[in-house]
């Protein structure tokens, strides 16, 4: 266990979404007065580098394995609030038989899904969120299928309880709106899970305007509100 | 007042000895041999999760034990496959992972009874180096006994434990005398993650100099407190001809074989590591290099995956002569161990 990346700068790019949702994150636990009993696990792509980005505990997992560590770290201390940070990949490629069960279970934890269209850290291949038609390094003819909707997915086996929604990185108000109200969700006993649309100029390969016009585009066929 | 002889098989052993240990939470998902030990701890009231596969029983295992639950899982076979994923997070993160591995039969799906197949994935699955305990019971009464070990050694020492065994001895019904074994004190789990204060925990470095040191420290550790945790049964090895090596169940066939070889003249002793990982490698130095010693039989059910330990960690210098009866997948009875034997001799010409 070390602590020797405290003081480090952000590893994220230039331009990233993530560094958006953490901040949107700390603040509103800040606000909730809920950072001491946070508990950030971390998925394994550029999740990962959010390890030391907000004060309070983070640790990493495995990649897709996010989602069943918060569970079990949930059954032993029921008192904190469990959040689980993952990109899509992690979220409903592999590890989404653990995203479904928990959610089918009502398990009483928070999973924070940062949805960028790509495998950002590995380079930019086709995620199960991919849209169709979208150039990807693994599909250089563009996607053939149509993307999974995460939280529309999780809505035919979740409880009724269950907050399920999706907002974007350039709404911070409403991604905090949605955080207060997934967490509260999650402090009454029941499953959580917000899709945060992001940014990846890196692998968009777009600059200032083009990103944000991007991200916009990706709200036509990604539905923004509660789900 | 419960007597203290009791009528139990080796899945009541286990969910008896998991409780005594204060274990508080199971992760699990179905699997024969391992099933009766997650329908035994559900059965006697304790809490547990059934999961949607083994990777996230490994995985809620590792959330558990962040949060300071003294908690286990277990599997066989596939699932143990499965499982290797959160193994090698808890080597990484120094976590005190319990499982039972209730070996079957394999490759594949196999069978579901009597095997040693799974020593290897026990030991060195995952993408690490093989740092966790590895204990292999013989009988039901060590089945006991090793659990509690398991625990208290898993949660002091903060390296995973594997109580490897299989569905032969999971499912044997037998008499076990807990005043024999008598008191054993628990470790109490604690808080991995703090409660007062913030940590970033990474498994995952930017640097190969980070994780090199990180790897130099498990390893330092584990070799510190190997000489405790190494443990073995030597019988009737004094001044031995033949040395028989074998683990679990086998170990218990070889111990009677000892007997039925000695009254037929053959000078035969056995070496029964009862730790895998890490093993007594002194001890067993010490009684393979005596002189007297001209064979070292492995005796396994299967294709050698003790001999490779043993062949791995015995000292360079010592030339005693292997020999190796392998059976994989298949039961070893006393009967057989004495033929195998009593035949290497005539076929060496020795008597």
């Amino acid at each position: 266990m070390n602590d020797n990346n405290q003081n480090s700068p952000s590893k994220f790019c230039a331009g990233c979404g993530h560094p958006i949702v953490l901040l949107a994150l700390g603040k509103t636990l800040e606000e909730m007065g809920l950072s001491k009993q946070a508990v950030l696990g971390l998925d394994i792509g550029c999740s990962l580098l959010a390890i030391n980005f907000l004060p309070i505990n983070t640790f990493h997992t495995h990649h897709g394995r996010v989602s069943p560590t918060m569970v079990g770290f949930k059954k032993a201390r029921q008192d904190s609030i469990c959040l689980g940070y993952t990109g899509d990949g992690g979220a409903y490629a592999i590890g989404l038989q653990s995203l479904l069960h928990s959610a089918k279970r009502d398990e009483p934890i928070t999973v924070l899904v940062v949805n960028n269209t790509v495998y950002a850290m590995t380079g930019g291949q086709t995620a199960p969120t991919t849209l169709k038609g979208q150039k990807t390094i693994t599909d250089p003819d563009g996607c053939k299928n149509a993307p999974i909707l995460g939280p529309e997915l999780m809505r035919q086996v979740a409880d009724p309880k269950a907050f399920l929604a999706r907002t974007a990185v350039n709404d911070i108000k409403q991604a905090r709106e949605f955080i207060k109200k997934a967490i509260e969700t999650q402090q009454a006993g029941h499953f959580s899970l917000i899709e945060f649309l992001s940014f990846c100029p890196t692998n968009w390969r777009t600059k200032g305007q083009e990103t944000l016009e991007y991200l916009e585009n990706l709200k036509k066929v990604f539905k923004i509100g509660v789900i | 007042m419960v007597n203290s002889r009791q009528f139990l098989t080796g899945s009541e052993v286990f969910v008896r000895a998991a409780i005594d240990s204060g274990a508080g939470f199971m992760f699990g998902y179905p699997i024969t041999p391992a099933s009766e030990i997650l329908s035994g701890w559900i059965n006697s009231g304790k809490k547990y999760l059934q999961t949607e596969d083994e990777i996230a029983a490994g995985f809620a295992l590792c959330g558990a034990v962040l949060g300071g639950e003294k908690a286990f899982t277990a599997t066989s076979g596939p699932g143990n496959i499965l499982m290797q994923d959160g193994l090698s997070m808890a080597e990484g993160m120094r976590l005190p992972f319990v499982m039972v591995a209730a070996q079957r039969g394999g490759p594949s799906s196999g069978t579901v009874i009597y095997s040693q197949q799974e020593v290897i994935l026990s030991c060195f699955g995952g993408n690490g180096e093989g740092m966790r305990f590895v204990y292999s019971p013989s009988n039901l009464s060590e089945l006991y006994k090793f659990t509690r070990k398991a625990f208290n050694d898993a949660w002091h020492y903060r390296f995973p434990a594997i109580i490897l065994t299989d569905g032969y001895l999971l499912k044997t019904k037998g008499v076990i005398d807990f005043a024999k074994i008598g008191e054993i004190k628990n470790i109490s789990p604690r808080a991995l993650v703090p409660k007062d204060s913030v940590v970033h925990w990474p498994n995952i470095y930017t640097f190969e100099e980070e994780l090199y040191q990180e790897i130099k420290l498990a390893k330092d550790d584990f070799e510190k407190v190997a000489e405790d945790i190494a443990d073995c049964e030597s019988y009737q090895t004094d001044k031995a001809d033949i040395l028989l090596v074998a683990h679990g169940i086998v170990g218990a066939a070889a111990k009677e074989a000892v007997d039925e070889l000695r009254k037929k003249g053959i000078n035969a002793g056995l070496f029964r590591p009862i730790t895998l990982r890490p093993l007594a490698r002194k001890k067993l130095d010490k009684i393979a290099g005596q002189e007297s010693v001209k064979k070292i039989v492995v005796v396994e059910s299967s294709l050698g995956q003790l001999a490779r330990i043993i062949r791995d960690q015995i000292a360079p210098e010592i030339c005693a002569e292997f020999a190796y009866m392998q059976y994989p997948g298949l039961g070893i009875e006393t009967e057989a161990i004495v033929d195998f034997v009593a035949g290497l001799r005539v076929v060496s010409g020795e008597i």
